[in-house]
């Protein structure tokens, strides 16, 4: 994506939101610029592609708690794709959760985020998707188990958990406010990782973006908790995370490393510094910290230890890292999370950061798991939680063990 | 019968320092680049976890991330008189292998030669006169300038992040820097490294005997620095674990820690590993080549068609394709004749071991890195008065602790039992309280030394073995006494109860590793009966050939080769930039 691209492409997005609705031939350059940078922003190619597969041909396998799921084919292919669909059918399913022939979605295709779209947007949407490349690949979509294979019992679902309705802008906030409340909870669909769900799957609405566990991964909190989320950033250390991939603190791995890649790496800066600026205008969700672990408890005696032989020479005896290469640790939210499953993770497989343009080192945490033993790692991971100013509460074994299995699983 | 490949612009043999150098600038410059590399991938990620990367069983005894004896080797001899044999194990030096090449498993130290070294033969015949050169040491001027290469040592120190102390800034002198240095234009992009105690007396002892001490210019980082490329390294943390390592820290510069990152990214980019070159493919009039014909690891042939091919390989490999490939004319060392093979020449490591009290000192030399440590130059290059000793040359003065690993660093003192509880007793006392201080030494260049094709013995292809005729000429045998003597005179001003010194002498022996730093064989020079490439590093028969490596020293000067290497890639990348493209052809008419 060329700098000039992008520039067209906010332009065209200014001249939209400015003049309102403008009705246009589909093959509009402007039209489908607006599309692909739509399908940007919703991140759309992380669920419908496969690495190394056609762009939005379909195939991730989606783990949810009810069963697997995968990613339908959306290129405009007549027979394994949407080729037969038209731009309402898109509305419906985007706004709706439907659908064509009526058929229901699971929201594992975030339409209760995406019902907040603008008309405008699904229809350049529609616009750009219809001059991707028609690809035949046919996707079993459908990989749930009984009950839940049995798309009808999502209308209860839809009855319970689904809230339809478009964005709506608040009159007291600015436009830059409310075009990062848009790409936040619409195109963006943060929600979807990092808000907890309820037993059904849905959000809890009332602990939104307070962080999730989904695919083995914990999807930190975007909160502007100081301890678990991201309030002790600034809006330019916010913008530098999505824009580059790391910032003053940190760097991103796992799934938010490929949200990086291929949605807010390409954004525009506008956009980046509108969501900064609503996230970062939220209320803290408030809650108590856990008391710290006192440092002649055994678990950070044991913990200190390692920490000093296999982690210090990178994250240093202070846990400040190193900017751009080493993640600080101090005052991390990964780190401090109530559920402590990326830790966890990071240490027992590693991880590598994502590499941008502005960034292309993508360093790497070396696997762990191999040499260091369940007790070790809650030991150590018990450490960095409660080491400096940290605070959370302690690890067990078996948490361990639990992030092993998951991981091994996978 | 080999497939053949659709054309790329540029093909890059090796994929080390100067192959990614060379295809970072290239395709910077919009061409197709693809660079084939013998051995395998290798990144910081993947291959050196923090876990197992300082395993010296691994790394260094079994030399894993080396050139394997089964895969290419050479033949070796001491003069044209015997018979050369196959070295079974690389000892006395370690060929690299696989991405990043030599340069992931290097110490770090990273000169500039000084500017006499540049016009090596016309500055001693300045100096002491002609005559002063004795017959047979063939040492010649490269047909450049420091001048000429100060910007392409700048591009290199602020791409690997060097950490080191200017001693000349555009012809000031600066306290506490190297002063026999040449003027740079700006200082090294990082402070030096802090010293251990070792360092440290060395550098009080040597200023109290009326030396200049400074810290060794290191490509191990004094702290976090993101290079002009965009690609971000991390602090040194003195593990110790760097000379036959890679670096798990992203603290030692290397092809991998500063420019594939940003390389790998590149459409116009590929590099195919486990890919060996057979040779260079010249057209009919042998003046002009076609590209390359390669090996893949399942055995298929493939010829690949460039318009300009690129040697950047380990520089034993570099002068072996060109005579494959028929590039240039062998060197005769009877009649003096043909340059390629000429000048073959290596690096006299020489070092004086102290053995310290132990109730008074202990040096922790476990805490270490390969380009720690300070140095004094006043017996390196011509900065001593060569007139009334019979030798030219010398070498870098330093004490530079790289470490203690547990196997091989066991010094014990002269007369110490070599085995049970005396020499667990002496290895006990010493292991702590021993320092050793090293001359990294100049090598020159002598008719009878030179590197051609072995007649008998073949590589797994059926290509003959490179076959090295070396042995240390009389000059620089002179020259290490000398300049051991010195270093043995501070190591005694130093403390030690005890010194050994280990000066380089006859014969040269491939069994115990002395440096890697082999160099000659494709000279560069201005007058084509002498070198095999010109000043910008293009080859004087085949002008869209060119090879950047130290086989293009015409000698070897009194440091360690790779700061000149990497300046060298950015040289031949400018060359290559900005006058070739423009012009394709020979860039200097003989």
């Amino acid at each position: 994506m060329s700098r000039l691209g992008l520039a067209t492409a906010a332009a065209a997005v200014a001249l939209f939101a400015a003049a309102g609705t403008i009705r246009a031939d589909s093959q509009d350059y402007e039209l489908v610029e607006r599309g692909r940078y739509v399908a940007v922003a919703a991140d759309c190619v992380a669920c419908h592609s496969v690495p190394g597969g056609k762009p939005y041909a379909g195939g991730v396998r989606l783990d949810t708690p009810f069963g697997a799921l995968v990613a339908p084919n959306i290129t405009p292919d007549r027979e394994t794709g949407i080729g037969a669909w038209t731009e309402d059918d898109l509305r419906r399913a985007l706004h709706e959760g439907i659908g064509r022939g009526g058929k229901r979605l699971y929201p594992a295709m975030p339409y209760p985020a995406y019902t907040k779209m603008t008309d405008e947007d699904v229809r350049a949407l529609w616009a750009y998707l219809t001059t991707l490349e028609p690809v035949n690949n046919a996707v079993d979509v459908n990989q749930l188990p009984f009950p839940f294979d049995i798309r009808l019992s999502m209308a209860g679902w839809n009855l319970l958990n689904f809230e339809p309705g478009r964005f709506r802008p608040d009159p007291r906030k600015t436009e830059e406010w409310n075009r990062g409340a848009y790409l936040v909870e619409a195109l963006g669909h943060c929600g979807t990782c990092h808000t907890p769900k309820t037993a059904l799957g849905a959000d809890e609405d009332d602990r939104a973006l307070e962080g999730a566990n989904l695919q083995a991964w914990y999807a930190p909190a975007i909160t502007t908790d100081t301890r678990t989320g991201i309030g002790g950033w600034s809006k330019e250390q916010l913008v530098a995370y999505l824009k580059t991939g790391a910032n003053h603190a940190t760097i991103a791995s796992g799934p938010m490393a490929e949200e990086i890649r291929n949605s807010s790496s390409k954004m525009t800066d506008a956009d980046l510094a509108a969501m900064a600026t609503y996230l970062l205008d939220q209320p803290p969700p408030g809650g108590e910290a856990p008391a710290r672990l006192a440092a002649d408890d055994g678990r950070m005696r044991a913990g200190g230890a390692i920490y000093q032989d296999s982690c210090a020479a990178c994250h240093g005896g202070d846990g400040a890292g190193q900017t751009h290469l080493f993640p600080t640790l101090a005052g991390s939210g990964v780190v401090q999370a109530d559920d402590p499953a990326t830790l966890i993770r990071l240490v027992l497989e590693g991880s590598r950061g994502v590499a941008t343009d502005a960034r292309p080192t993508a360093p790497a945490m070396p696997p762990l798991g191999w040499r260091l033993s369940d007790e070790q790692v809650a030991a150590v991971v018990t450490y960095i939680r409660n080491a400096w100013d940290n605070a959370a509460r302690p690890v067990s074994a078996a948490d361990v063990g639990k992030v092993r299995r998951a991981v091994a699983a996978r | 019968m080999a497939s053949k490949l659709p054309h790329k612009d540029v093909v890059i043999i090796g994929l080390g320092w100067s192959g990614a150098i060379l295809a970072n600038e290239l395709c910077d410059e919009g061409l197709d680049v693809v660079a084939i590399e013998r051995g395998p991938w290798r990144d910081t990620a993947k291959d050196f976890n923090i876990g197992y990367a300082p395993d010296e069983l691994r790394y260094n005894s079994r030399q894993e991330l080396m050139l394997r004896p089964a895969q290419l080797t050479v033949t070796a001899r001491n003069n044209a008189g015997q018979t050369a044999l196959p070295m079974r194990q690389f000892g006395s030096f370690h060929p690299g292998n696989g991405v990043g090449g030599a340069g992931v498993h290097w110490a770090g130290i990273t000169w500039r030669f000084s500017p006499a070294d540049f016009r090596l033969r016309s500055h001693y015949s300045e100096r002491y006169g002609a005559q002063a050169i004795p017959d047979g040491m063939t040492i010649q001027d490269w047909g450049l300038t420091y001048e000429d290469m100060e910007p392409c040592y700048d591009r290199f120190e602020y791409l690997a992040g060097i950490s080191g102390k200017a001693g000349n800034l555009n012809g000031e002198k600066q306290e506490g820097g190297n002063p026999f240095e040449g003027a740079r234009k700006r200082d090294y992009p990082n402070p030096p490294m802090m010293q251990t105690y070792g360092p440290t007396l060395f550098a009080e002892t040597t200023a109290g005997m009326g030396y200049k001490p400074f810290p060794i210019p290191s490509a191990l980082l004094s702290r976090t620095y993101t290079n002009p490329l965009g690609v971000t390294m991390g602090q040194c943390t003195f593990c110790g674990f760097c000379t036959n390592y890679g670096c798990a820290n992203y603290s030692k510069a290397s092809a991998q820690t500063t420019v594939l990152p940003v390389l790998m990214r590149k459409p116009n980019f590929e590099a195919r590993t486990l890919c060996e070159v057979m040779r260079v493919n010249l057209d009919s009039t042998g003046k002009k080549a076609t590209g390359v014909t390669y090996v893949d690891s399942s055995g298929e042939e493939f010829e690949q068609p460039a318009d300009l091919v690129i040697l950047c390989a380990f520089m034993l490999d570099n002068v072996r394709l060109m005579m494959l490939s028929g590039i240039g004319t062998p060197y005769d060392p009877q009649t003096g004749k043909g340059a390629l093979g000429r000048n073959f020449c290596y690096q006299m490591a020489n070092q004086a071991v102290g053995f310290f009290d132990p109730a008074k000192y202990n040096f922790n030399n476990f805490i270490g890195g390969g380009a720690t440590g300070m140095a004094i130059d006043e017996f390196n290059n011509d900065n001593f008065d060569h007139g009334p000793l019979g030798f030219l040359g010398g070498g870098s003065t330093r004490c530079a602790p790289i470490g203690a690993e547990p196997i091989s660093k066991r010094p014990t003192p002269p007369g110490s039992p070599t085995w049970g509880s005396g020499w667990k007793k002496a290895t006990r006392d010493s292991y702590l309280s021993n320092l050793s201080v090293g001359c990294e030494a100049s090598s020159y260049a002598d008719r009878g030394n030179f590197l051609d094709l072995d007649p008998t013995y073949k590589d797994r292809f059926g290509r003959p073995l490179m076959r090295i005729t070396f042995d240390f000429p009389e000059n620089d045998v002179k020259m290490s006494a000398y300049v051991t003597g010195k270093v043995a005179e501070i190591v005694r001003a130093m403390g030690a109860r005890e010194v050994v010194e280990n000066p380089r002498t006859r014969p040269w022996s491939v069994v115990p590793y002395q440096s890697t730093h082999v160099v000659g064989g494709t000279a560069m020079g201005a007058d084509p009966s002498t070198s095999v490439v010109n000043p910008f590093l293009q080859s004087w028969d085949v002008p869209n050939v060119f090879t950047v490596g130290a086989n293009v020293f015409p000698q070897n000067s009194g440091y360690n080769p790779t700061g000149t290497v990497g300046a060298l890639a950015f040289r031949a990348a400018d060359a290559i930039r900005s006058r070739y493209l423009k012009a394709p052809g020979p860039l200097v008419h003989a």
